[in-house]
């Protein structure tokens, strides 16, 4: 998983409240056999007109916007179904951090399994972001998951808060199975002793 | 002395790597079945990681979901994503060196099938997969259970699974069950009973006179549907039914190795005077022949009632059940045994053991099935289909009307080109009856293999007990 420290990028602005995984990306895309390469079909039905070309519309497709890291959403991001090709569609498309008021728990966890950072703010903040992302081109912020700090196209500063634990996986890159790794002695005195006395298995 | 435990305290503390204070524990992974739809993404983690499969010898994969089941098999998979995902499958465990049984494999058949069947299950296991069905696994005495794509590949990584302690729930099913009542409809009855929020949390344990008396088949169509009693695992206790169904098959112990697992086996039960945080108990001897009415499994009567109306029930249910009565096309005080069936599935992960399908010849023997009927016989496995051959099964079934399938998963999930078309009524011996499971707009009555054969017999959902 990569690293995640510092992230200077476009925000851009989704105002749309209990934007679901369906949304996100819809299950026709679940018989995939891969992580990467969702980000075409991010956002697929609000993205893409029938004809199946972009819908100019849609902010992920106006210039200013199409190199987004950054979505400032409605409340209650990422509910409905568990599956974690939401995040990797998000990933593949490049977004790297999500700031809401809220996000369904499934959603939040998959994000921290896969180097995405979803920052939950007060509304007010969330509020002045979604001002700040209207700004096009201009709405570059810096988020700073060592200080816990976004910093604003004026010079504001934000604070967020974050779980100890998640925050030391996503700075140092640790996903689950590094984590796990890291116990790799205690795994192999496991298996040492259970061979033992079951070896049949 | 230490504190007396249920069977699942004794199998968690037997895999137990690691435990923080938190409760968040580290457990050991025996077995990992993998399949085509939930692995690609796994596989490809490893590979970006440059990471290996941690104990290949322990993993063991096999194509199911997307895999025809017509006898042109050979020609290849028509769908294209439905091909590239077998297609997957195939390298993947080729490149990480893990167990294999391809599409051309006579042992080739649904990973749930397939593992008890090779003897790669034995009690006192973990054994995880990612397909919520793992619990199959569970009649052995295994603690087994589904899991995400991430969980995936952190047991291919690590071979350990992150967990918290599950709570236990004991259901005991106590008598003896009626002649034409099955595995299946006590299985039902249960979920009927409880819920399918009645198992949230918890793992079950199944027990009583009536388990007892179950064939490793009927176990494991108990086991099989514990997830949709919302349990995390079911769990039956091995006993002699359970060795001997073990013995000898191809990764089995043998010599001293038999005996040592033995002498192991038999400690796996639950001690007098354990704990369970829930109990249910249901008389054998009141089950009867059942089957699903709405777009729940929870949505059980006995075949001799009538369609609920909305107003039976309470709270949340009722528009539930409005909505499932409208997308069922069922009017209530309808007597179920006058609704009419245009399809009738037998197979799948629940029902699809050569035991079921024996049951389903003792049915149809000597009769037709009604005309115009679609009537599919897919057996579990390549080895099931093979038995069900030289046993004369299959001659029975075909000369009844059925179509006798290839193995795979089918018309259970429809994830191949077998699927219900909209509004199109089907009596299927599988797990779930959500709209749009079998196929959009398919509807769908749950019901053992001899309920089914039945169905197909009558063109109606029947009581079977009136063609013994
Ligand atoms: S038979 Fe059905 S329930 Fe069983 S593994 Fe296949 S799709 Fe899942």
């Amino acid at each position: 998983m990569e690293k995640f420290d510092k992230l200077t990028g476009v925000a851009a602005p989704m105002p749309l409240v209990n934007i679901d995984t369906d949304m996100i990306i819809p299950k026709q895309f679940l018989k995939t056999i891969k992580r990467s390469g969702l980000g075409v079909h991010l956002f697929d039905e609000m993205r893409y007109l029938d004809d199946g070309s972009p819908n100019p519309d849609f902010v992920l497709n106006k210039p200013a916007y199409r190199d987004a890291r950054i979505l400032v959403a409605g409340d209650n991001f990422g509910c409905g179904s568990s599956r974690e090709h939401a995040p990797w569609a998000l990933l593949d498309f490049g977004i790297r951090c999500v700031i809401s008021t809220s996000f369904a728990d499934i959603f939040y966890n998959n994000c921290f399994k896969n180097g995405i950072l979803p920052i939950v703010l007060p509304r007010e903040d969330v509020d002045k972001l979604m001002d700040d992302a209207r700004r096009g081109a201009n709405a570059v912020i810096t988020v700073d998951l060592e200080r816990q700090e976004i910093h604003g196209p004026d010079g504001g500063t934000l604070h967020f808060d974050l779980d100890p634990f998640k925050k030391h996986c996503l700075l140092n890159g640790l996903d689950d199975i590094s984590l796990t790794l890291e116990k790799a002695k205690a795994i192999d005195d496991f298996e040492q002793k259970a061979t033992r006395a079951r070896p049949w298995v | 002395m230490t504190d007396p435990k249920t069977l699942y305290d004794k199998i968690w503390d037997a895999h137990l790597v690691s435990e923080d204070d938190d409760g968040t524990a580290l457990l050991y992974i025996d077995r990992h079945l993998v399949h085509e739809v939930t692995s690609p993404q796994a596989f490809e983690g490893l590979r970006m990681a440059g990471r290996k499969v941690r104990a290949p010898e322990k993993t063991i994969a096999v194509p199911d979901h997307n895999v025809p089941t017509t006898l042109d098999r050979e020609k290849g998979i028509e769908n294209e994503e439905s091909r590239i995902q077998v297609e997957a499958l195939d390298k993947n465990a080729r490149e990480f060196g893990i167990h294999y049984y391809p599409v051309n494999d006579v042992r080739q058949g649904i990973v749930h099938i397939v593992g008890p069947e090779q003897g790669w299950t034995l009690p006192g296991m973990t054994v995880v997969c990612g397909d919520s069905h793992t619990a199959t696994h569970g009649a052995f005495g295994a603690l087994a259970h589904g899991i995400g794509t991430s969980e995936v590949e952190h047991v291919l990584a690590t071979q350990t699974l992150i967990q918290k302690k599950s709570k236990n729930m004991k259901v005991e099913i106590t008598g003896r069950l009626q002649p034409g009542v099955t595995a299946k409809d006590l299985t039902l009855a249960v979920i009927g009973a409880t819920g399918t929020a009645g198992g949230t949390g918890h793992v079950i344990e199944y027990c009583g006179e009536a388990i007892r008396g179950l064939s490793m088949e009927g176990r494991m169509t108990v086991c099989n549907m514990a997830i949709e009693g919302g349990a995390r695992a079911g769990l039956i206790a091995p006993d002699d039914t359970t060795f001997e169904y073990v013995r000898g098959r191809p990764h089995a112990p043998r010599g001293a190795q038999w005996e040592a697992a033995l002498a192991w086996w038999k400690t796996l039960y639950t001690d007098e005077g354990a704990h369970f945080d829930k109990v249910v108990t249901l008389k054998g001897e009141d089950i009867a022949p059942v089957v699903t009415w709405g777009t729940s499994p929870e949505d059980v009567l006995p075949i001799t009632a009538s369609v609920p109306a909305p107003e039976d029930f309470e709270g949340g249910k009722v528009d539930a059940v409005r909505r499932a009565l409208d997308y069922m096309g069922l009017t209530p005080g309808m007597k179920l045994t006058d609704i009419a069936v245009d399809t009738v599935f037998i197979g799948s992960c629940t029902n699809g053991r050569i035991e079921d399908l024996r049951a389903v010849a003792e049915i149809v023997r000597g009769r037709k099935i009604k005309e115009g009927m679609r009537a599919m016989i897919v057996p579990g496995s390549g080895l099931v289909r093979a038995q069900a051959e030289e046993e004369g099964l299959a001659a029975i079934f075909e000369e009844a009307g059925f179509e006798w399938r290839l193995a795979g998963c089918s018309m259970c999930l429809a994830m191949n080109p077998d699927q219900l078309a909209p509004g199109e009524r089907c009596a299927a011996t599988s797990n779930r009856n959500f709209e749009g499971r079998q196929g959009k707009g398919g509807r769908t009555h749950l019901v053992s293999p001899q309920m089914a054969a039945a169905a197909a017999l009558t063109g109606r959902l029947t009581d079977v007990r009136d063609l013994l």
